[in-house]
């Protein structure tokens, strides 16, 4: 009889992905809230690692028609001591019911693992590029050319040599062009032959001249030409600027909520383009870039001048990340002092140069750790800017001051919108 | 070929010649000298992750799409990674010709040892066995799972992948109740039934006219109202198989939901006869699989390294921990199969008094391959413990038997050990935990109110005392009612008659189901 042996490992794998891809979709609302908490556990580095999430099985199981309670009767092995009309003492309800009877158990919860994108997808999944970004991105853009097949005209630099040279083969093949070898060979025979045959041969290497006379080892119509089309091609990479306040009133905290905010806003851009560069500019009284773990983690002291980090944005800009070529995105974040001689230039940086650069600007006012945002007093910064707002500037200001609200203040500004809302101060 | 005196392979490594030498030299004692008759072989090398695909569409290798087998393979591949669970070492497919799948990780001995019970003793099982005869048809299986998940897709194209979900979703929610349970009169042919399914679209197709829709009906006849015999026979009432009779009556379906009721039933069917058999299924496996390789290793075709390599893992399958072992949960139908055919065989060779008492018709008969043949051949996992299980075993085993009154304030009372009162009863318990009959609850279409509103009743006969828990049967119920579109009511009668519980399920909007 004939044994079959097959080997199926080569055979694609994941014939299970499309179902997985039906129970995501299908468990979205419960999948999304797993995420969505399970990111706040996490540390914002890993958030967009993916990984094992939990989601409550409510919803998720499916419905059999089964039994419980009633007199029972079991078949057990390993009898040690009990003899016919023993009477046994019943195990504790709250004890026992779990796994004794192996009947129904339900888990109330299931955990399972998600990969990087899927995490990601779900993360962000309500989020979009605010209006204005979107409409900027449409127009930025730039033209490449891309390879589109063969033409038959061209310029001689594009000429396509192996094309061009196979076609004339399949040409000279199917006209019969005669083979140099076959040529050489009846010259050689020229050599040893008789008289008689001579003029044979004579004739027939007559004939085999004039056909490849004829059949040209290239012909023009052989000739084939690259052939490039230009595509409009978006902008596919942004510049994202982190602005801090680094003077001696930014507490620790109030670095981690700002670190927390960029990260994700990081995430967000990364999804968006192919290439995102980040840019610390750290300032008190004067503006410096710096690295990350300078901007973050560097001592630094003085007092509070804001219109000098837009100063050394603005030139940033200027010379390494042309409006025309890079998406640019900042965000700003501070605890909103700023020396009150500082206001007025700071408007005026901002409105003149920064924003009509900028895709997307947000101010993050961070407060003191248990403070309540909304007892906050507007200071000097949030008036300002609350001020160039109101004149019509495309700012986004949010105020934090817990890690759990940086999410939300994310989600908020990000969110998926209707044509007719806006975003909400 | 090689010479039978011959190592088969040393080590742990194999390669696709080695299967090969494995499968020859299993293949030669499985017929040679157990007489074992299976159908043609496939064996098919797949990774743990194909393996994890396999298991979450029900050990199958082609299956329509549904949110659940996603589900389940997000929970297994979870605990895979985990290390909370190992993997099977194969899977088995009734099918002809038979497919095994083997991971690759396995060893040469191990690859040996699931070639010899999955390739020939299920495959040998598959084959004989009368319930596999009767309800699967394992020439089709495939075709038809082909043309199950290609038609399931093409419903989605038509229909949208909603309303199709929703109707596989309520169908598999009634899919243990969508089984027949008495042979009808001809045999099960799957190949026959894909096509007839293409001829009756075909028709469907070429028949339509738009005009008989304009031609105006005949009138209703008024007044005449069947008698419920005559009611009740026309429907085929009293119905158990759920799924068929919704199929076959249920007014509001559209033509591709029926047949995507159908196929989910034919699936459940196909399954049926492995949840009857699993002990004697495993059982039977096993025991082969013993067999072929201490017989290999007798020949010196396995070295004595991989021999034991090979009985550390067999103990393992079949290790039965006892009742109040934290491992326990329930019998192990490797160990309790494995038992009873090694048993089994004792009793033939080499009977003592007791097991002539009890087994005249086979003890001391000499001939232990043949009894086991005609074992498997002709009983289910009910009649098999019910014929064979023998005192001796029972002993073996320690068993006892434990009957739970939730009435009875005192206790939980023993009610036979394994001693000589209490052989017969503890026999028939056990072979009651494996009855179908009361594994799934009894529950029935009774009637349909056609002079009314349409309702469905069921009724669920209930059997000591278990009744059905609400929470699941109201999600169930509300499913049948979406099929069925009318109402659908469900009482809850013992077995004097008196009703216990009754539940009534309203149809969704017919939006969410059509």
């Amino acid at each position: 009889m004939a044994i079959h042996i097959v080997d199926r490992r080569l055979n694609p794998g994941s014939k299970s992905l499309e179902n997985r891809q039906r129970f995501l979709r299908r468990a979205k609302a419960l999948v999304q809230g797993a995420v969505k908490k399970s990111s706040q556990e996490r540390d914002i580095k890993d958030v967009l690692e993916g990984g094992e999430v939990s989601v409550p099985i409510d919803g998720m199981d499916e419905p059999r028609f089964r039994r419980e309670g009633g007199t029972r009767d079991m078949v057990l092995p390993g009898n040690k001591k009990f003899v016919e009309g023993d009477i046994l003492p019943r195990p504790n309800p709250s004890g026992g019911k779990g796994r004794g009877a192996g009947e129904g158990d339900s888990e109330d919860a299931f955990r399972f693992v998600l990969s990087r994108d899927e995490f990601v997808d779900l993360f962000l999944d309500d989020l979009e590029l605010p209006d204005l970004a979107k409409r900027k991105l449409a127009e930025v853009e730039s033209h490449g050319i891309r390879r589109a097949g063969y033409s038959t005209s061209g310029s001689p630099a594009n000429i396509s040599i192996s094309r061009t040279v196979s076609r004339a083969l399949a040409r000279r093949v199917a006209l019969r062009r005669p083979s140099p070898e076959a040529l050489a060979a009846l010259e050689a025979e020229l050599e040893t032959c008789d008289e008689a045959r001579r003029v044979e041969v004579l004739a027939e290497i007559e004939v085999l001249k004039a056909k490849i006379k004829r059949i040209p080892f290239i012909d023009p119509i052989d000739i084939r030409y690259r052939r490039f089309e230009t595509v409009p091609k978006p902008v596919a990479q942004a510049v994202m600027f982190c602005l801090m306040d680094v003077s001696g009133s930014m507490t620790e905290h109030m670095k981690d909520l700002a670190k927390r905010f960029y990260m994700l806003l990081y995430v967000f851009l990364k999804r968006r383009y192919r290439h995102v560069e980040i840019v610390f500019i750290r300032h008190t009284d004067r503006a410096e870039e710096v690295d990350e773990q300078t901007f973050f983690h560097g001592p630094a002291s003085g007092g509070t001048l804001v219109s000098s980090a837009l100063q050394a944005m603005h030139e940033i800009v200027q010379t390494r990340f042309r409006p025309a070529d890079w998406n640019i995105y900042a965000a700003q974040a501070s605890d909103g002092d700023n020396s009150y001689s500082d206001g007025e230039v700071t408007g005026q940086l901002l409105t003149d140069k920064i924003l009509p650069a900028c895709q997307f600007f947000a101010y993050l006012e961070v407060g003191q750790e248990h403070g309540l945002s909304y007892e906050m007093p507007n200071s000097a910064l949030w008036t300002l800017y609350e001020g160039l707002r109101a004149n019509g500037a495309p700012l986004s200001m949010r105020k934090v001051n817990e890690r759990s609200e940086i999410f939300p203040v994310f989600h908020d500004l990000f969110q998926r919108r209707g044509p007719q809302e806006r975003a909400a101060p | 070929m090689s010479t039978p005196n011959q190592l088969l392979f040393q080590g742990a490594d194999w390669d696709f010649h080695t299967l090969q030498r494995i499968c020859d030299a299993c293949e030669q004692v499985a017929r040679d000298e157990l007489g074992l008759d299976v159908y043609p072989n496939q064996i098919e090398v797949i990774t743990a992750e194909q393996m994890l695909d396999a298991y979450s569409s029900v050990g199958m290798p082609l299956f329509y799409k549904h949110w659940s087998f996603g589900k389940h393979f997000a929970f297994q591949e979870a605990s895979y990674r985990k290390g909370l669970m190992g993997l099977a070492y194969e899977i088995v497919i009734n099918s002809s010709p038979c497919i095994s799948y083997l991971m690759e990780e396995n060893t040469a001995t191990m690859q040996t040892l699931v070639i010899a019970h999955a390739a020939f003793g299920h495959n040998h099982f598959f084959k004989n066995n009368y319930l596999f005869k009767q309800w699967t048809d394992a020439d089709g299986i495939l075709d038809y799972l082909e043309f199950a998940k290609r038609y399931v897709t093409h419903c989605e194209e038509r229909h949208g992948r909603l309303a199709v979900e929703h109707t596989l979703d309520a169908a598999h929610a009634l899919m243990s109740h969508g089984i027949d349970r008495y042979p009808g009169k001809k045999s099960l042919d799957l190949r026959a039934e894909e096509k007839r399914a293409g001829r009756r679209r075909a028709h469907e197709e070429s028949a339509f006219n738009d005009l008989w829709r304009t031609v105006p009906g005949t009138k209703v006849k008024t007044g005449a109202i069947l008698d419920v015999e005559r009611r009740r026979q026309l429907l085929g009432l009293p119905q158990e198989n759920l799924l068929y009779f919704l199929e076959k009556t249920a007014p509001r379906l559209r033509p591709w939901q029926r047949e995507i009721l159908r196929i989910v039933r034919h699936i459940a069917q196909y399954f049926y006869p492995q949840s009857q058999t699993k002990v004697m299924n495993e059982g039977t496996a096993t025991y082969v699989h013993y067999r072929i390789m201490s017989r290999l290793h007798q020949q010196g075709r396995l070295t004595d390294g991989n021999f034991l390599e090979f009985l550390q893992s067999h103990t393992n399958v079949v290790f039965q921990p006892e009742f109040d072992d934290p491992r326990y949960s329930g019998f192990n139908p490797y160990a309790l199969g494995f038992a009873m055919m090694q048993d089994i065989e004792r009793i033939v060779t080499n009977p003592e008094d007791e097991d002539r008492e009890w087994f005249p018709d086979i003890a001391g008969k000499g001939d232990a391959m043949a009894v086991l043949r005609d074992v498997w051949a002709n009983y289910r996992d009910e009649s098999f413990i019910s014929q064979f299980m023998s005192p001796h075993l029972m002993r073996q085993f320690r068993l006892f038997h434990l009957h739970d009154d939730p009435e009875d304030r005192s206790g939980i009372l023993v009610d036979a050990i394994h001693n000589e009162r209490g052989y017969r009863r503890l026999r028939r318990e056990l072979a009651r935990q494996y009855d179908v009959g009361f594994i799934d609850p009894n529950i029935e279409v009774v009637d349909v109110d056609l002079a009314g509103d349409r309702r469905l009743m069921l009724r669920h006969t209930v059997v000591k005392g278990a009744q059905l828990t609400e929470a699941d049967t109201k999600r169930v119920l509300q499913h049948l009612a979406d099929l069925w579109s009318y109402d659908v009511s469900l009482s809850e009668v013992d077995t004097a008659g008196t009703v216990l519980k009754e539940y009534v399920a309203h149809p969704r909007s017919l939006a969410a189901v059509a």
